[in-house]
């Protein structure tokens, strides 16, 4: 467990101006959670996630990892905590005088793991993170993505609790992005490893978060499951950011007019939260029941806790099959329905 | 062969004086290597911001980088002679040269693996830090293998300079092509010997050259 109290950071740019780039963030972050904080340019991320391993020494407040103090400890300890907290950059930030092997050994080497054992263990992280083959090339003959999987690794040798990221798919393009992030899911399954993750992209904290902090001039504004902020933002900014990903609520005026025009049966939005049993309810309804499903809208989209999003759809057909089925939908399920007109 | 064309040359003393150009600018070029580290080093990590941030040892370092970089070859091989008298017992000869030659050229070098240093993507350092890494671990695993190539490069460059050294220190009694240039070739007239004594040094510098570079390349992977 991560625990933060009153962390600020204050720098001074020069005699007479500062410039609060942490303002008194007071959190709890549980073992094992994805952990993600979103926020626009110089929000302050950057800032508060290298106060986690004291690469920027705060000016105010406390940082418990692991019931260990990481704010008050001296050079030798936070030596010593650093090798359990693994890092990974936007930029990678590998040595390229190593090939992948020796990058993953480095690690390895600070922390005195004796020669013998490094090997093995360097191997297996290499099988972990899919670049097996690759052992002896040097990073710049890797693409950005065997870089990053590169730095994955090199993170991971020292077995820490806590992985710290800093917008470590920022320069990647999507299709890397999302094998990366996969391959996050995956170590935070197979490891039980608490991850904590920067970002500006919220497709990031929708697909592999199961917590998120939103930030706006070092300070969180909103935190709280993925799924509930997903479902009611309470923030501007958050709003915004949740657009990224569902579009805006234009499109459902643009709706109402569609919606108009159909002039018989009944017209329904299924609201999916976190959804994971469900997802086959279209299916299950159209052969259950004698009607005809027809799908107008919809946008459903896929976190850590399940599907999110709404779908509307037009049933056609005999009344009491019809009425059937929204009772069946509404008791059995979890699935939400709001019948928006019914035309007959 | 050699004797018809520069018949003047004695071959004994033309390969005694290649023999001790060839020692002056090794043994030196070494003690430059260490010295000029050291100095680069300490210049880099007192800077502002720097891992050892230190304003006072900044301050004297860089100032003795200065002055040792301003003062002329020449004039620096007098200045020294108390101090190259009292360390090697003798200011003639090539071990008389070495102390000046090193205290001449490392100067030069510092600079340019301070520059080097800094040209260590600050990115590295800090993963480095940030893995729970000594101050001497970065230094000896990040630092100075990140920037071996243009540490190499810069050895080269300072290596060159030094040929040009020695043959200066050989103008005043260090021995060495320079010396058998001046005295035994301009001060007799015999040209010819001025001439070899050229094409040697030019040769010497070529192969210096060749091997930097070579080193140089081998090592970036980049
Ligand atoms: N070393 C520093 N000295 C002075 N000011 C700094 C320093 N580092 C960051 N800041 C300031 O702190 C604020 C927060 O910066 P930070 O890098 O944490 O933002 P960020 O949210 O990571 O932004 P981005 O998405 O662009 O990376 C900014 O106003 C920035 O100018
Ligand atoms: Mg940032």
């Amino acid at each position: 467990m991560i625990s933060i109290k009153g962390l600020s950071k204050i720098f001074n740019t020069d005699a007479h101006n500062q410039v609060t780039a942490v303002d008194n963030i007071t959190l709890t972050i549980n073992e094992g959670d994805i952990f993600g904080f979103i926020g626009y340019s110089g929000a302050g991320k950057s800032t508060f996630v290298r106060l986690l391993n004291r690469l920027e020494e705060p000016t105010e407040g406390q940082i418990t990892i692991n019931n260990q103090e990481i704010s008050s400890l001296k050079t030798k300890g936070l030596r010593l905590a650093r090798q359990e907290i693994g890092m990974i950059f936007q930029h990678f930030n590998l040595l390229w005088s190593r090939t992948v092997k020796e990058n993953i050994t480095f690690p390895l080497e600070i922390s005195g793991v004796p020669k013998t054992e490094r090997d093995d263990r360097v191997q297996e992280l290499i099988n972990l993170v899919g670049l097996a083959g690759k052992e002896n090339a040097y990073p710049s003959q890797l693409s950005g993505g065997q870089k990053q999987r590169v730095g994955i690794a090199r993170a991971l040798a020292n077995k820490p609790k806590v992985l710290l990221c800093d917008e470590a798919t920022s320069a990647l393009d999507p299709e890397t992005t999302n094998s990366i992030l996969d391959l996050l899911v995956d170590i935070n399954n197979k490891l039980g490893l608490t991850i904590i993750l920067i970002t500006h992209e919220m497709h990031v904290i929708r697909k592999i978060c199961n917590r998120v902090a939103v930030m706006e001039s070092g300070k969180i504004v909103e935190q709280g499951n993925v799924l509930d902020v997903f479902l009611k933002p309470k923030q501007d900014v958050t709003r915004k950011f949740v657009e990224q990903v569902m579009g805006s609520n234009e499109e459902e005026e643009d709706l109402q007019q569609l919606i108009q025009s159909y002039k018989h049966g009944t017209i329904i939005r299924l609201h999916f939260v976190g959804e994971t049993t469900n997802q086959a309810l279209i299916s299950q309804v159209a052969k259950k029941f004698n009607i005809d499903i027809n799908i107008l809208q919809g946008k459903i989209t896929q976190t850590q806790a399940g599907a999110y999003g709404s779908l509307f759809v037009q049933m056609d057909g005999d009344q009491t099959e019809i009425k059937q089925a929204i009772q069946y939908i509404e008791k059995e399920t979890s699935v939400e329905l709001e019948v928006v007109q019914h035309v007959n | 062969m050699l004797t018809d064309l520069f018949p003047n040359i004695n071959l004994e003393d033309f390969w005694v004086a290649t023999y001790e150009t060839f020692y002056m600018t090794i043994i030196a070029l070494i003690g430059t290597f260490i010295l000029g580290i050291l100095l680069g080093l300490l210049l880099y990590l007192t800077t502002k911001n720097g891992i050892w941030q230190n304003k006072f040892v900044h301050f004297v370092v860089a100032a003795f980088v200065n002055i040792f970089r301003a003062i002329p070859f020449i004039i620096l091989i007098l200045l020294l002679f108390p101090f190259t008298n009292f360390l090697m017992g003798t200011i003639r000869g090539p071990n008389g040269a070495l102390p000046a030659l090193i205290i001449g050229a490392a100067p030069f070098y510092g600079r340019l693996v301070e520059i080097a240093l800094r040209e260590v993507d600050k990115g590295v350092v800090e993963a480095a830090k940030a893995m729970g890494a000594k101050t001497s671990t970065i230094i000896f695993k990040v630092l100075l293998p990140e920037s071996m190539p243009a540490l190499i490069s810069g050895l080269t460059v300072t290596a060159i300079a030094l040929i040009g050294y020695t043959a200066m220190a050989g103008a005043i009694g260090a021995g060495g092509l320079g010396s058998y240039a001046y005295y035994s070739g301009f001060q007799r007239r015999d040209f010819d010997i001025v001439l070899i004594c050229s094409i040697i040094i030019v040769i010497i510098v070529f192969i210096f050259q060749f091997i930097g570079d070579y080193i140089a390349n081998k090592l970036d992977k980049r």
